[in-house]
């Protein structure tokens, strides 16, 4: 089992949500988070100073997939999230060693 | 027949100070939300407490003694009509005097109820004090601040307010030949002076001004608050102009009425529109907090005299305020006089503006006595609100500690967050 984290631009995450639905991915997890990487952030201005903001608004989403299902989860969300610019963001993908369905108590694979 | 007449312009005149008066009330609204707009999250409950506290303590204290200072209307009101002139003998009494004032005869007596000049007068208080909040938010001690609104709307204002006003006679001046219709020096700028001396001695916001001179920008929280705060404003300024012609019931005054409420409204645009284009040329962006800050000048520019101006002069007065303060505020942050939401600007560079304009659309204004009475008004504001910062400096301290500071005057003033379900404000 992967652990798939991808930051994305928060206003592909309605897109992002549904090409992962078409695939059979049964559900995501997101959060607001803010960050920087290549893009850094970008000055703004009150009453005449300029002010830096060092960290952008972004979108985190994490899904639990299986082995099997990794790369077409990859796929698809780089291809939703995709617009070519300077912060599309990054997909992250770490082992999962353990699922547990709180409320069946179904552990592994059965509880994805 | 004719005493009908006088009756029923007696309760015309009566009716249209009164509206004019809660119109003005209102403006207490507007600078709450303005000035909660134009600060921090952290730092709004404090900053609504100290605005509507501080409009009970000027109620308050014009009554107690503000009043009789100003105008010699009686300690607690005890000069001023009551359930005892409803009388008919009393009636009589008003009737006749309403014959000599409508007939022109001198010092004939007011044309309204007394109960509703004072309720007027009231409300020009808290106007005054509401410029000072803004100034010295997100820092200042609000027990501070609010004894300072006891001393400023009980004996500072009233004072000066009996000088220009109520044609006290100045010490060792005389009298002053000073014009100012609804108030750009008396209230805006004897407002903006007692800021002035507070900022001074508080000092600066931490991490506004750098090491090496640069202007930090703190931004200000909900632009939608602030923008709502302005409209309020301009809305209750029609009864701050337009209620100081002090009469309605006549075509003369209606008309003079008329053209208060034109000219308010065409100088509060131009100062918008002056400040929005500079704000443009400077910064290369269109500012709104800049831009509402224009129409406020507008208005205090317009307020030295509204009548007499062209629609068109009046336009042109508010647009020069309004390009007069971007300047202004830009000048105050170089000498790191810290003003988070530029009511130092708006009401006192704006509003000396605004007194030295009169001469030219009002023939009986001249510049020297214009200069006078501002300089009488500053001198007397500023050094007795300096001496009354300082010793409530020594005695309980009027800035918070940096660590309050850091997390919110309103954990620390209040014990409560104005938001308490978005944690974190920063």
């Amino acid at each position: 089992m992967k652990l798939v984290t991808a930051i994305i631009k928060p206003f592909m995450l309605d897109a992002v949500r549904e090409s992962l639905s078409e695939i059979g991915v049964q559900g995501i997890t997101v959060t607001e988070v803010k960050g920087f990487g290549r893009q850094k952030g970008h000055t703004e201005l009150y009453r005449g100073a300029e002010y830096v903001v060092d960290f952008l608004p972004k979108t985190k989403l994490e899904v639990a997939v299986s082995d099997s299902q990794v790369d077409s989860v990859v796929e698809s969300i780089s291809k939703a999230a995709h617009s070519g610019k300077i912060g599309d963001g990054k997909i992250f993908v770490s082992p999962l060693e353990q699922v547990i369905r709180i409320r069946t108590g179904e552990t592994g694979e059965d509880a994805l | 027949m004719e005493s009908q007449i006088f009756e029923l312009q007696y309760a015309m005149d009566t009716f249209y100070f009164l509206v004019c008066g809660a119109l003005v009330m209102w403006m207490a609204a507007g600078f709450a939300m303005l000035e909660s707009g134009l600060v921090r999250s952290k730092n709004t409950t404090e900053i609504l407490t100290k605005n509507i506290a501080l409009y009970a303590i000027a109620c308050t204290m014009y009554l107690v003694c503000g009043y009789e200072l100003m105008y010699g209307g009686g300690f607690f009101l005890s000069g001023t009509d009551n359930v005892a002139s409803m009388t008919d003998e009393a009636v009589a009494g008003v009737l006749a005097a309403q014959a000599d004032f409508r007939g022109g005869v001198e010092d004939a007596g007011l044309p309204y109820s007394g109960a509703s000049d004072f309720f007027f007068q009231v409300v020009f208080v808290a106007t005054a004090m509401s410029i000072v909040s803004g100034a010295v938010a997100e820092r200042m001690k609000l027990w501070a601040f609010l004894a300072f609104a006891v001393v400023m709307t009980g004996f500072i204002y009233p004072v000066e307010g009996g000088w220009t006003w109520g044609g006290n006679a100045v010490p060792f001046i005389g009298e002053l030949s000073y014009s100012d219709y609804a108030g750009s020096g008396i209230v805006h700028m004897a407002g903006a002076a007692a800021a002035l001396a507070g900022v001074i001695l508080l000092g600066a916001r931490k991490g506004k001004y750098g090491k090496n001179g640069e202007v930090n920008a703190i931004p200000g929280a909900n632009l939608p608050l602030a923008t709502l705060g302005t409209f309020i404003l301009w809305m209750g300024w029609f009864g701050f102009n337009g209620g100081s012609t002090l009469q309605l019931s006549g075509i003369g005054v209606a008309n003079e009425v008329a053209s208060v409420f034109v000219n308010t409204n065409a100088a509060a645009a131009g100062g918008l529109i002056g400040a929005l284009i500079v704000a443009r040329i400077l910064f290369g962006k269109a500012d709104l907090t800049m831009a509402l800050n224009g129409a406020l000048a507008g208005l205090v520019a317009i307020t030295a005299e509204p009548a007499d101006p062209s629609a068109l002069q009046a336009s042109l007065i508010g647009a020069v305020g309004g390009v007069l303060v971007v300047f202004s505020i830009l000048t105050l942050d170089k000498l790191k006089i810290d003003d988070p939401v530029g009511a130092i600007s708006v009401h006192g560079v704006v509003g000396l503006f605004g007194v030295l304009v009169v001469p030219f659309t009002d023939g009986d204004a001249t510049i020297g006595g214009q200069l006078l009475g501002a300089l009488v008004i500053f001198v007397w504001v500023f050094v007795c609100s300096l001496i009354v910062w300082a010793i409530l400096k020594a005695v309980m301290g009027i800035r918070v500690t940096e660590e309050e500071e850091f997390n919110g005057v309103d954990l620390s003033e209040c014990g409560m967050e104005a938001y308490p379900e978005f944690t974190g404000g920063k």
